[in-house]
């Protein structure tokens, strides 16, 4: 009983301190200690918030913005994954690539925005480009070392019960990387949807990030809030779907030990 | 068939600089319980290696004529797969399904975990845990049972209950056994033969036989003699205390 009371508290508390938020801000705006201008009112933001959504804008902006994070993303799963599997499995190849991998995944992502613009032009080209930059790296460094951390009786039992190189992989390898790469899936999906928003302010004609630029550039600080809200919401809603992942029961064990 | 199916002949073995061993004999008879014991680091897990033909000798012979199965001294069982898909490994040559689930049923009653099935390892016991890593090798066709410290991960009173979870299971599953094992009690309680080795390079310095059905008392006065011949053997005891003890057992 005690632990259902202390459960549904639990559930409560969130929004309890996301309403004092609110109270906060709405106190302090009504106080004027700042300039509509520069400090809009909940009140500014919401009406912001149903014009972009009346014109359409906004719906277009969080379109564009989560379709280079998905394919840019996408690309980065796709690669990065069997690249650090290779890597994890070859000696010879890691200690030759690693030193590669750690400088560009050291290496801002934002840096590469003038190569991006040179290279792709403005649009969606650049922006995927520079999540994938973002992106990749981390987790082909993630991969190696989910693979370097398997434990080695894994593969002397596979051997035992005669797997093939295939259930080797599929049935051994995968499965024991599973909850340290989702771990790193959702650290580099919100990476990325940091970089996203970076880089539409700069070589974005649309976006979340484009959005708010263009809200600054036009004073209308209602807007731009109005922004940061949608991307923060996205942000977490993106974190929310990849934990679904740790819920599968065959990767509750690496979160559970 | 071969009533030798267990045979390491003049064997010498080395890691690098490192003498392991040094033209060792020693053969395992045909349902015989074989307990390997001897100081840390003396070789008895490559011995077993030897056996299973993980590793190959530098010299010498290794004969192995049946299956053989490996229970090992980490936690191996797949923690991404339940009770029932760890112990399922052990089946794999059987393609027939109803056959497969019997056979699955029959050992989860016979390990006692009938409603954990569809449990995951982290969700078991320790004690639990390496009765399916039992389990899975028992299950199907094996002849040879090679076990690498099984118990040594779990505490002192589980441990003695899995000696007699593994006697009980031989005896419905009887199979040729060889037992890695630092545990002295262990290796008199359950093994019929005990091979003592010396630091390396290993050699065989002396062999116990056990003559008394399993399940053993742990208290048993054979037991307990045995346990004091060994350590005597292994310089761990005094040879007068052990003779005053043996006159208490009789």
């Amino acid at each position: 009983m005690i632990g259902k009371t202390v459960s549904s508290k639990g559930r409560i508390l969130p929004f309890v301190v996301l309403l004092s938020a609110l109270l906060i801000w709405t106190v302090v705006s009504s106080l004027h200690v700042f300039p509509e201008s520069v400090f809009p009112s909940p009140l500014a933001v919401a009406r912001g918030f149903v014009e972009e959504l009346r014109t359409g804008r906004l719906t277009d902006d969080i379109v564009a913005s989560l379709f280079r994070v998905t394919t840019g993303f996408g690309l980065a799963v796709l690669f990065g994954i069997p690249v650090g599997l290779w890597l994890g499995n070859h000696a010879r190849a890691r200690t030759a690539f690693l030193p590669l991998v750690n400088f560009f995944r050291s290496l801002s992502p934002l840096a590469w925005i003038p190569f991006a613009i040179l290279w792709f032009g403005i649009g969606d080209l650049p922006t995927v480009f520079l999540i994938f930059m973002a992106s990749f790296f981390p987790l082909v460094l993630a991969t190696v070392a989910a693979v370097a951390n398997i434990p080695s009786v894994y593969f002397r039992v596979a051997r035992d019960y005669r797997f093939s190189s295939r259930e080797m992989l599929l049935n051994v390898t995968l499965p024991a990387i599973a909850p340290q790469v989702i771990t790193s899936l959702r650290v580099t999906a919100g990476l990325a949807w940091l970089v996203v928003v970076a880089a539409e302010m700069i070589a974005g004609r649309a976006g979340l990030g484009f959005a708010i630029w263009d809200a600054r550039n036009g004073l209308r600080m209602d807007l731009l809030v109005c922004g940061m809200i949608v991307i923060g919401v996205i942000g977490v809603i993106l974190d929310r779907i990849l934990l679904q992942l740790t819920k599968i029961p065959s990767v509750r064990w690496g979160y559970e030990r | 068939m071969n009533d030798r199916p267990l045979v390491v002949d003049n064997v010498s073995f080395s890691f690098g600089s490192v003498g392991v061993f040094e033209r060792i004999s020693l053969s395992i008879d045909r349902g015989e319980f074989v307990a390997v014991v001897g100081p840390s680091g003396c070789g008895k897990t490559t011995l077993l290696n030897l056996f299973s033909q993980f590793i190959k000798p530098d010299s010498g012979r290794v004969m192995c004529t049946e299956r053989v199965r490996m229970v090992y001294q980490t936690d191996s069982l797949f923690p991404w797969q339940t009770v029932r898909e760890n112990i399922e490994l052990g089946l794999r040559s059987l393609t027939d399904k109803a056959e497969r689930t019997r056979q699955l049923g029959e050992m989860l009653k016979l390990i006692k975990l009938e409603g954990f099935a569809n449990h995951y390892p982290h969700q078991l016991s320790g004690g639990m845990r390496q009765r399916v890593e039992l389990a899975r090798a028992l299950i199907g066709d094996s002849d040879i049972l090679l076990l690498d410290e099984p118990f040594s991960s779990l505490d002192y009173l589980t441990r003695i209950r899995m000696r007699n979870e593994l006697a009980r299971m031989l005896d419905k599953l009887p199979r040729t056994v060889v037992l890695v094992t630092h545990d002295i009690e262990e290796a008199a309680q359950l093994a019929d033969r005990i091979v003592v080795l010396s630091d390396r390079p290993a050699r065989i310095c002396s062999e116990f036989y056990v003559e008394l059905a399993r399940p053993r008392e742990l208290t048993h006065p054979t037991v307990v003699t045995t346990v004091h011949e060994i350590l005597a053997e292994l310089g761990l005891e005094h040879e007068g205390r052990q003779a005053t003890l043996q006159g208490v057992a009789q």
